[in-house]
């Protein structure tokens, strides 16, 4: 008992050593910009290169669009499949999985094939088109996060009869989604948002091959040009990444409605 | 024409049909209950009626209005489940105005409504409350309400009270009752608990297999059952095998005694086999009265249920329940004893 105990310290403890060592000292080396003194001199001048602002303001707009196109289609499709199609479960699993199997530069040059300026659909000819593809194609790598998501959320609730009771009073399915489920799914719904949001903030492939000022490319021009910027913006990348992640933490948790189970 | 009629429902799942050819014609204001075992197909009936799900044959009409392809949302139907149907992230109040909203009535309009909802279902402080703040049965309760303020046609229940306790299940199946008659709106109400069925209903549907057993008023479906589930599935019931000594004359023979029956002679022939059922509350045992029917019997078994003393009688191959009420002066009788069983003749009843 108290060997297996040690044990686990030690394995947690190489762990935690293998995870925070290198954040320290990329924290360390992000203060040292002025010779002889720790100082935020990095972060000031990161904070202040426009292409800083521009990009970062991109890749937020990038997110929150992607989030709302990926709940505008998984919630419907989660719904309809658990509602009235429950064979299609594992055909509708196996394709929101395929982001994780196909790798991201595959997946591009398969949009670029498909969408480039002598297609059918010429979605790269303008910017506006560009951006919308890349959109598209967060929502695609976002898929299989936000699916299982919106899926847990769904098993939380009754749907059938959720759904059937708001039927009988007269509404359509539309009001149902927005209405019923929607609200009864927020926690899920916030959790695979703040994911989604994560992803798409430091995404780098898409980004660059499709050739869009967004933040990853940024960071990987910084990192090749620069000394003491690349750490101060990893480390400001963390923390996104962390707020994202107590963000889903405080979504899950607190604003969880209580269950109705009274038996 | 009634207001509300099946005709000819039949649902197949695939292969498997689970509602054959049913018929029901109900009228307005009627509280009728379908009654019968796990997977008999109550809830598939129902589910017609509300609209989801759509007949494999077979019409159903409310108000002369064929509705039998109708949506949900076009019928006019209100539903109460079993349990976990009120919108979670809506409290009372907005649940009971849920339909009136999607209706798009007038606000002053949709809250006298939710006031009076909440008078009727005696729970007016707790519009404020959510759902999980609410017990089983105030949950039913508002479920109740909320399938009401829309004035639907029909009513219809499926097993409400089984997530319940036993108390609360009694005194809100009076209520449920009570306001139904109130309101004077036709209700078909599910249930696979005998005694709710019995109590409650203007009519019951014995229902087995997907087929209507038999329709009839709880005094008609309790004392003269039409076929052997019928008869066992409600209360508990002797059955015994017997011979037929004489249709016309209606006497028969059980186990070597011959006994008369008074309403149902059996339609086969001399010498062939029939079963015939009697209610233990029916039997009495000791001197019989002139003209009642009696069984030579051993006793088994005797339980003193309080006001009542079951005793269990054998005759022959069969064991016969009986129940007599507990009076002071009656014999006690012990295993082993020999005592005569007697009943009026039209007592017995033939299934087919
Ligand atoms: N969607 C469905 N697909 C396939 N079979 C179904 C479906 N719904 C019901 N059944 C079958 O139909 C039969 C009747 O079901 P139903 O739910 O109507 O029974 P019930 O009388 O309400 O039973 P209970 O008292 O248990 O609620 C059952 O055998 C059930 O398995
Ligand atoms: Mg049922």
């Amino acid at each position: 008992m108290r060997e297996s105990r040690i044990g686990a310290w030690i394995a947690f403890g190489i762990g935690a050593l293998y995870f925070i060592l290198p954040l320290i000292a990329t924290f360390e080396f992000s203060l040292r910009m002025k010779r002889g003194e720790y100082s935020f001199e990095a972060y000031r001048v990161v904070f202040a290169d426009p292409r800083f602002q521009a990009s970062f303001t991109y890749s937020v707009g990038q997110a929150l669009a992607t989030i709302f196109v990926g709940i505008a289609l998984v919630v419907p499709t989660a719904y309809w499949v658990r509602l009235r199609a429950p064979q299609f479960r594992p055909i509708v699993e196996f394709i929101t999985l395929l982001p994780l199997v196909i790798p991201a530069i595959v997946i591009v040059f398969g949009y670029l094939r498909i969408f480039n300026s002598s297609s059918l659909i010429p979605l790269t000819d303008t910017n506006l088109g560009t951006d919308a593809l890349l959109m598209f194609g967060y929502v695609t790598l976002a898929l299989p996060y936000l699916y299982r998501a919106v899926d847990t959320g769904l098993q939380a609730i009754d749907v059938r009869t959720l759904t059937e009771s708001a039927e009988s009073l007269g509404a359509n399915a539309f009001t149902i989604l927005t209405r019923v489920i929607l609200p009864n799914i927020r926690p899920a719904l916030l959790s695979g948002a703040f994911l989604t949001f994560a992803i798409v903030i430091g995404e780098f492939t898409f980004a660059a091959l499709l050739n869009r000022p967004a933040f990853g490319p940024y960071l990987q021009l910084l990192g090749a040009n620069r000394a003491y910027e690349p750490s101060a913006l990893a480390i400001m990348a963390f923390l996104v990444t962390w707020a994202c992640m107590g963000l889903m933490q405080l979504a899950s948790r607190g604003l969880r409605l209580p269950t109705t189970d009274t038996r | 024409m009634a207001f509300l009629t099946l005709t000819a429902i039949a649902k197949r799942f695939g292969q498997n049909t689970v509602v054959h050819g049913f018929d029901l014609a109900v009228e307005r204001g009627e509280f009728i209950s379908l009654l019968g075992p796990s997977g008999c197909g109550k809830t598939t009936v129902l589910r017609m009626i509300a609209g989801f799900e759509t007949p494999s044959a077979g019409t159903i009409m409310i108000d002369g209005r064929d509705v039998t392809y109708k949506r949900p949302a076009e019928r006019n139907v209100g539903m109460v489940f079993q349990a976990y149907a009120l919108f979670p992230n809506m409290n009372v109040a907005d649940n009971i105005a849920f339909g009136m909203k999607v209706a798009k009535r007038p606000k002053a309009e949709i809250d006298a409504r939710v006031t009076e909802m909440l008078e009727l279902i005696s729970l007016p402080d707790l519009a404020a409350r959510y759902p999980y703040q609410l017990s089983g049965g105030q949950q039913q309760r508002v479920a109740l309400a909320r399938a009401l303020a829309v004035k639907p046609q029909v009513l219809l229940l499926d097993e409400p009270l089984s997530a319940l306790d036993a108390k609360i299940r009694v005194s809100l199946r009076e209520e449920i009752r009570a306001l139904q008659r109130e309101l004077g709106i036709t209700t078909i109400f599910v249930t696979h608990d005998q005694e709710e069925a019995l109590s409650m209903s203007d009519r019951v549907v014995v229902m087995h297999q997907g087929r209507v057993e038999q329709i009839g008023t709880p005094h008609a479906i309790y004392n003269t059952p039409k076929t052997r589930f019928a008869a066992s599935f409600v209360g508990t019931l002797n059955m015994l095998d017997a011979e037929i000594k004489d249709a016309s004359a209606g006497l028969i023979i059980v186990e070597g005694q011959t006994l008369r029956i008074a309403n149902g002679t059996p339609g086969a022939p001399n010498g062939s086999r029939c079963t015939v059922a009697l209610r233990p509350e029916a039997l009495a045992i000791g001197p019989a009265r002139p003209g009642d029917n009696v069984l030579s019997c051993t006793i088994e078994d005797v339980q003193f249920l309080g006001a009542i003393v079951r005793v269990k009688a054998r005759c022959g191959a069969h064991i016969l329940s009986v129940d007599t009420f507990n009076q002071a002066g009656q014999p006690a009788w012990a295993r082993g004893d020999q005592v005569e069983i007697h009943f009026a003749p039209e007592h017995l009843v033939v299934l087919d």
